[in-house]
């Protein structure tokens, strides 16, 4: 090939020294001269596509920018992890799911690009559709998780710019059931709200499922128990909370009104609200067994031992009056059976506001449940911190926890005396997380005894009725709601009941939490924490006993006692002590229980 | 050809002996390679058009065969054939190029074409090599006589030429024809100063284009648009030489073809370079440069100056077509529609870049005893 070139004799001038002459020579040596020049500029510029070509084929991965965001369709998804609840049933799972998105830089023709995919994907909206397609990215979204017939049908169009991403998408077979527990996940997969926010880079890290504490069976129990009776009182939701009262897990969590996972814009406004973690509320009355349990274990009081509730007491410029006002000396017995503000009252001023406040803190009542959640309210604590607060506290106004707190309070109440913390996770350890001590043995022992005689006796007798055979103790609640305009609404009650059971050798704590009811002809029109919420705490453990293998009690004589309400009150209280003593013994018959709570 | 002896005085003997065998041969290795890409890469267009799977390969290899015989009858003439043969040539597609403004439907933007019945044309294609020439002969008359107005005619009539082809619009045949008529005022004696003043205004023309054609200017901003990122075939047709590396993937075994809408005519280098890899890209590139490099060396011998500035801009011509379609496909400048010489599919092109080429091969076979132009 260069003989060849060399054969053109670009160089031999000689030949042409003989050649044209004059005018003709002159113009034809320009023109060669040039011509050259002409050659050598073409020649460069071969050169120059040449080496292009050299460079591209085998030096490519420098030529040129390469799209920021390269989506490998072979590679394997990252699959968020499952959940599953105590018994290994999936909540929630992850499903391959195929988006549609557009690079509209490769997009040819927006409009034909338009026609064809509405034709096969009609529910598209043409005018976003085609701001989609020729906007300035490289990568928009166009329909999420395509059904496999839909994303044949589009990859059949061969469109270009028209693309695939393999991802996954969050399915919760069990609907609104576990609603707040879980939460929700955004569309890009990514946890917004509950469990699957709080464990996001657990999750996304892939690998074992991630189990929760709650036991499905008893949650759907617990969700169906706590919807018919938020119906049956036209109430505004409520919350159902059953806890190990061992271990602080949360076997069932629900809070009414929810919403589907699967659709989280029903999460908006009011079904997005978790009452059972994020509500805080003045509870009332069942906080007086937590009075009861400070007096008893710090000793200002004996069970024997009593106050004078004969006439309402004045704190500061306020007036303590007693709803079921009995108006002669109560003893202790008596004061959380018949709910008295007075006696409560003066129990904690005897406790005192510091060792009030001690205990209240170490029941992790002064602070947020250390539930995994983001969905944790602030309890409101009264600031500053008088003697009338102590008074209000005392029987559950001036301070608001969640209702999850309340029970892990309950929980350390009746379980020997031990806090564990809060959590949603099954525990492996069969003690649980390592707890504190709050409370003396002695002091969770007639505790029990004491929550036994409240429904047994007093205002949780329908919590029983409910559950024909199994013991139950606890402790009713109405709270008035304080109005938006200050001040408490005398129409508006935070209905509630917190029991644990058995209440002799107490596995579960229940708790449930009515926002608003209103009387039914049935309650007599009472809309009260014994008329509302003990039925419904009543129905859950006669439903859940068996499931969670708690046999009846029928035919153990020292309960016909507990049931049998003597005339005169001081009889009460000579009665009453045996009684609980019994099941104080009855506790020491499962000892292993105890010692595991403690 | 043993046949021919050297003392054979038929018509075709002397043609033999005396026209460049070796660009001879190497347009028919280019029209082979043609071939060759046609089956390769137009398959997968015409699937996607819904023609028969051959329907471009097969005209392609016709049109080859009719552009060779073109090649080897026009390469028959004398100069004062050819010369007459381009001025025809140059009136007949002036014509057409009014009619197609008229009467040329529109694709893609542009109206270029005309049709008659099955067939169809682009007159634009044969304007260039016909303007070529007979620009190369006013300027050589005007530098060999005194007075003769030849500088003005050629450049009367390249500016007809071209604004025509703005009619159309067709900047990237625009800077084509552009480029020849310079390239031979050039060549055939222009002062420097106008050299000079002559470069400065296809800077300021390539801005006008930018500023007047809304394509031109969304390419060009892309070009230099780094964020913006490189069109989709520009794009495609660089990952095709990324795959072919050195040796390519192997006939048949490409995949830019399917993808882009252009693969068989402005991008079919992209096609070579995925199925048969750097080595004959190489090789393509270094064909043309061999074919332009030895016409200019033919021509550098001519005692013609006629001869010298039409072999010149008709070489420069095909140089600078390849060179856009090349350079295009490699991404050096913002994609430019051109087709490369005897590879990409097109009839009008292939024949009338045959017509060039013919020429090209008339004009610098070997006439001893004669002289320039008196």
């Amino acid at each position: 090939m260069i003989a060849s070139l060399m054969q053109g004799d670009l160089f031999d001038f000689a030949r042409y020294r003989g050649g044209p002459t004059g005018r003709t020579a002159e113009a034809l040596e320009t023109g060669r001269s040039r011509l050259v020049v002409t050659g050598l500029v073409i020649s460069m510029a071969f050169m120059a596509l040449g080496w292009r070509v050299v460079d591209l084929t085998l030096f490519a991965d420098r030529a040129e920018p390469r799209l920021a965001r390269s989506v490998n369709p072979l590679a394997p998804v990252q699959e968020r992890a499952d959940i599953v609840d105590r018994n290994g049933i999936v909540i929630a799972t992850s499903l391959p799911a195929v988006s549609l998105y557009v690079d509209p830089k490769h997009v040819m023709d927006v409009q034909e690009t338009a026609d064809k995919l509405i034709r096969v994907l009609p529910d598209l909206d043409r005018d976003k559709l085609e701001k989609r397609l020729s906007s300035r990215g490289r990568f928009v979204y166009l329909k999420r998780n395509l059904t496999p017939e839909q994303h044949y049908a589009v990859n059949r169009l061969g469109l270009p710019g028209i693309q695939f991403e393999r991802g996954e998408r969050r399915v919760y077979p069990q609907g609104r059931l576990l609603a707040h527990v879980l939460g929700v996940t955004d569309i890009d997969g990514r946890g917004t709200a509950g469990i699957e926010r709080h464990f996001e880079s657990k999750l996304t890290g892939g690998g074992a499922p991630l189990q929760l504490s709650i036991d499905l069976r008893i949650q759907a129990i617990a969700h169906e128990v706590l919807t018919n009776t938020v119906q049956e009182f036209s109430a505004l939701g409520g919350t159902a909370i059953v806890m190990d009262a061992n271990t602080s897990e949360l076997v069932a969590m629900v809070s009414l009104p929810d919403f589907d996972p699967n659709r989280p814009v029903e999460m908006l406004g009011e079904a997005g609200f978790n009452r059972a973690t994020k509500g805080v509320y003045e509870m009332g009355s069942t906080f007086k067994l937590l009075t009861a349990a400070m007096a008893l274990d710090s000793g200002v009081v004996a069970i024997s031992g009593g106050y004078d509730a004969s006439k309402p007491m004045r704190v500061a410029r306020f007036s303590i009056t007693d709803y079921h006002a009995k108006n002669r000396w109560l003893s202790v017995p008596e004061i959380l059976i018949y709910s008295s503000n007075i006696g409560a009252a003066k129990m904690a001023l005897d406790v005192g506001t510091k060792a009030q406040q001690t205990y209240l803190g170490r029941l992790g009542l002064l602070r947020p449940s250390p539930v995994e959640l983001p969905e944790v309210g602030h309890p409101l604590v009264p600031s500053p911190w008088r003697e009338i607060s102590t008074v209000t506290v005392s029987y559950g106004h001036g301070l608001s926890v969640s209702p999850v707190q309340l029970a892990n309070a309950i929980a350390t109440t009746v379980n020997g005396g031990i806090r564990r913390p809060t959590t949603l996770i099954k525990q492996q350890a069969p003690e649980g997380i390592p707890g504190a001590r709050v409370f003396s043995p002695d002091t969770s022992a007639k505790m029990r005894g004491l929550m036994r005689l409240v429904v047994s006796r007093g205002t949780g007798k329908n919590a029983e009725k409910e559950a024909d055979g199994y013991l139950i103790g606890g402790k009713t609640g109405t709270a008035e709601k304080i109005k938006a305009s200050g001040g408490y609404s005398d129409k508006a009650n935070i209905a509630s009941f917190v029991g644990a059971f058995p209440i002799h050798a107490p596995r579960y704590v229940v708790c449930v939490v009515v926002d608003e009811p209103k009387g039914t002809k049935e309650s007599f029109g009472y809309a009260t924490g014994g008329w509302v919420a003990a039925p419904a705490v009543g129905r859950i453990v006669q439903r859940t006993a068996g499931i969670m293998g708690i046999t009846p009690e029928f035919g153990m004589p020292h309960l016909a006692a507990t049931r049998e309400l003597p005339a005169d009150a001081n009889e009460i209280t000579a009665a009453l002590k045996p009684a609980a003593l019994r099941d104080v013994e009855n506790v020491s018959r499962q000892p292993e229980q105890v010692r595991a709570a403690e | 050809m043993s046949t021919l002896a050297r003392t054979d005085n038929s018509i075709l003997a002397r043609w033999w002996w005396t026209v460049d065998r070796w660009n001879l041969a190497a347009v028919a290795v280019l029209a082979m390679t043609g071939a060759v890409l046609a089956l390769a890469a137009s398959p997968p267009v015409a699937l996607r058009l819904g023609l028969d799977t051959y329907y471009f390969a097969s005209r392609q290899v016709l049109y080859l065969g009719i552009g060779l015989f073109v090649v080897v009858c026009a390469s028959l003439l004398s100069p004062k054939g050819v010369r007459r043969l381009a001025m025809a040539v140059l009136a007949g597609s002036m014509m057409l190029m009014v009619a197609v403004l008229a009467v040329g439907p529109e694709i893609k933007g542009a109206t270029r074409w005309l049709s008659f019945g099955a067939m169809s044309l682009q007159p634009s294609e044969f304007v260039k090599p016909a303007l070529a020439v007979t620009a190369a002969w006013f300027f050589a008359q005007a530098r060999l006589q005194e007075g003769y107005p030849g500088n003005l005619v050629a450049t009367g009539l390249f500016l007809m030429v071209a604004a025509l082809l703005l009619m159309q619009p067709d900047v990237g045949m625009t800077m084509v024809v552009a480029a020849v008529w310079a390239v031979q005022f050039f060549l055939a004696g222009l002062p420097i100063v106008m050299v000079m003043g002559i470069g400065l205004a296809f800077l300021m023309a390539s801005v006008g284009a930018y500023f007047t054609f809304g394509h031109v200017r969304a390419r060009v901003d892309r070009f230099f648009d780094p964020s913006a990122g490189e069109g989709y075939q520009v794009m495609r047709s660089l990952d095709a030489f990324h795959n072919g590396g050195l040796t390519g993937r192997g006939p048949g075994e490409g995949r830019v073809k399917e993808v882009l809408p252009d693969a068989h005519t402005d991008f079919i280098f992209a096609v070579a370079g995925e199925e048969f890899g750097m080595l004959v890209c190489v090789a393509i590139v270094g064909l043309f440069a061999f074919v332009v490099i030895r016409g200019l060396s033919r021509a550098y011998k001519d005692d013609n100056l006629f001869v010298l500035l039409a072999s010149a801009g008709l070489l420069v011509q095909f140089a600078v077509q390849a060179m856009i379609n090349l350079a295009s496909t490699l991404h050096l400048i913002p994609p430019k529609g051109m087709t490369l010489p005897f590879v990409s599919y097109g009839g009008s092109s292939t024949v009338a870049i045959a017509l060039g080429f013919g020429m090209m091969l008339a004009l610098t076979r070997l006439r001893p005893g004669e002289g320039g132009v008196r």
